[in-house]
């Protein structure tokens, strides 16, 4: 293999690879002459190699291998603390109510499901206040009963089902879970979002934050969402997007490309993942594009709401 | 297939990007030989850097360094980021060396691959290489723990701060030290009179701070002041050919690079 010229992308380098791989065992399959980042994204009429998706994937997967165990300090580092305010905002949008079984995909070290737990765990102590506070002329019998509800199987109680495609995140959130004392309602799976290993209409909400734009076919794992979802279930999909203010846009990309690699470097001593995580993010369609791709899939009520000036998207569809 | 897979251009500079343009990436994975066939940059594994960039990485380097020293990798690259006009020197040394000058073109490598351990084992004591191998085996160190160079924009200075590091070892050998904290700092205050890195004079700072009473006297005593006069009087340690002279007897070849033996010898301890 040699290279024409010196600049090549990641993409391209995957497909290159999976051309060479591909060429001795005889696919056929037709190229677009434009192929660009974009293919990953959209529904093309003829089939992407399946090589070129197992080295992107497998690239990803050793990215996210090297940097588990710095991510959540990373994730500070880079957002300055703000992604923890994007993560209340998508469980303030989604209000979720006790009972409800949340699947977190691409969930890694877990903090969208121990938000969920917790939001629902205050509910549910809301609910309960409230219950009590309606009910002062109870029975001795009625007021008996409430004190062991408890743990009975009254109501349903709320379940998070964290999903990941790679076992290093999965136990850096096992252990912060054991280390927050989290541990009823909550399961760890293995699980790729294109091929998750749930049968259909399991949950009633789908969450993924941060992970769509790591995933090499997005159509399928939309598919997959709506496989997975309940009738009259939810779609939240928290992203990093395009930013709409043009001067906000440049120091955006100034602070993207110049500080987080060498935060990277510094603090997790890999430059080359967190240059990959600033392109991945550039690569990702646009709220409007994304948004039709969600309709595409066939979720409705889509919409997106922007945070921090469009640096992330909040995108939301129902299955009816 | 090349005219349909037309690759994409950057611009990094100006950071101007837009969703068809996108970055110079390498394949992130040291599992794959792909990584080490196909690099952008001038040599394998360097990531070309802006003058922010590297300002930053040296700051970031340095406090993480300060931080943890056992961050070895962040001492390679505080090294890296701030070492280029004392490299450039270096260079223009080794280049007016004949030895050194060979050094520059064949470009060495001193690593478990191609050092041959048997032959160097077979050496007589007192030989160069066999002293170097006793070195190697009593601080359990392995030349293969050198991280590579990342950030120096020069191909040629690149190699010279591989061949510094690489050479590290050998210097422990030469001038007689182990690898505890004090043999760490007088060969630190060699290294620093030698080649002026600015990473060097650092350590060699710093290093003291966390040596108790006793040590810190001997080493301002006497171990400090050999290290500086040898270091000052010594030919430039990085133009010699170590591969050729694994046979020389060690005596031999520190008197022909001007060191005197150590006035006295830290006791050896395990490396924790």
């Amino acid at each position: 293999m040699t290279w024409a010229c010196k600049d090549v992308t990641f993409y391209d380098v995957c497909w290159r690879l999976s051309m060479e791989t591909s060429k001795s065992q005889n696919q056929n399959f037709k190229v677009n002459s434009k192929v660009n980042g974009k293919l990953l994204h959209k529904s093309y009429p003829y089939s992407i190699p399946l090589s070129y998706c197992f080295f992107f994937s497998f690239s990803v997967y050793k990215v996210f291998e090297n940097v588990a165990q710095k991510y959540d300090i990373m994730n500070d580092a880079m957002s300055l603390g703000i992604h923890r305010l994007w993560k209340d905002m998508l469980l303030h949008a989604m209000h979720p109510q006790p009972g409800a079984r949340l699947l977190d995909v691409a969930g890694g070290t877990g903090d969208i499901s121990f938000r969920f737990l917790e939001y629902v765990r205050s509910q549910r102590e809301r609910q309960q206040r409230r219950a009590v506070r309606f009910g002062q002329t109870l029975s001795y019998q009625d007021i008996s009963n409430s004190y062991s509800t408890i743990e009975t199987d009254g109501p349903r109680e709320s379940t998070a089902v964290v999903c990941d495609i790679n076992k290093e995140m999965l136990k850096v959130g096992k252990e912060k879970a054991e280390s927050l004392g989290i541990t009823a309602g909550l399961s760890w799976v293995v699980g790729d979002a294109e091929e998750l290993p749930f049968d259909d209409d399991q949950f009633d909400i789908y969450t993924i934050a941060f992970g769509i734009r790591n995933v090499t076919r997005i159509d399928q794992a939309l598919q997959e969402a709506l496989r997975v979802l309940k009738p009259g279930g939810r779609f939240m999909c928290l992203e990093f997007s395009k930013v709409t203010n043009p001067l906000l846009a440049r120091l955006y990309d100034a602070y993207s490309f110049q500080i987080i690699p060498v935060l990277g470097e510094v603090i997790a001593g890999d430059w080359k993942s967190y240059q990959y995580l600033v392109e991945s993010i550039r690569k990702f369609p646009s709220q409007e594009e994304f948004k039709s791709m969600i309709e595409d899939a066939g979720f409705y009520c889509v919409q997106y709401y922007n945070f921090t000036g469009g640096v992330v998207a909040l995108h939301s569809g129902f299955k009816l | 297939m090349w005219p349909l897979i037309p690759f994409r251009w950057i611009n990094r500079r100006r950071h101007c990007f837009t969703v068809s343009k996108v970055c110079v990436q390498q394949l992130h994975s040291s599992s794959t030989e792909f990584a080490n066939i196909h690099y952008d940059g001038l040599y394998p594994g360097h990531i070309p850097t802006t003058a922010v960039q590297k300002a930053l990485l040296s700051i970031g380097s340095g406090v993480a360094a300060l931080q943890n020293p056992y961050r070895h990798d962040m001492v390679a690259v505080l090294g890296e980021t701030t070492g280029h006009l004392a490299l450039i020197k270096l260079r223009d040394r080794m280049r007016n060396d004949p030895e050194g000058y060979a050094v520059l073109t064949e470009r060495p490598r001193i690593r478990l691959s191609t050092l041959d351990l048997t032959k160097m084992a077979s050496l007589p004591d007192g030989s160069f290489g066999r002293e170097y191998l006793r070195f190697l085996e009593d601080n359990d160190v392995t030349p293969d723990s050198r991280a590579d160079v990342k950030f120096v924009d020069n191909e040629e200075l690149a190699y010279v701060m591989q061949r510094y590091r690489e050479v590290h070892d050998l210097l422990h050998t030469l001038l007689g030290m182990p690898t505890n904290m004090l043999g760490e700092v007088a060969v630190k205050w060699f290294e620093a009179t030698q080649t002026g890195l600015p990473m060097c004079a650092l350590g060699a700072v710093l290093g003291p701070l966390r040596l108790n009473a006793s040590r810190l006297q001997s080493l301002f005593t006497s171990l400090g002041p050999w290290a500086l006069q040898s270091g000052r009087r010594a030919r430039c340690v990085l133009s010699i050919f170590y591969e050729r002279r694994w046979e020389q007897s060690l005596e031999d070849l520190q008197r022909e690079l001007n060191i005197e033996p150590p006035p006295v010898i830290p006791k050896a301890k395990k490396k924790t």
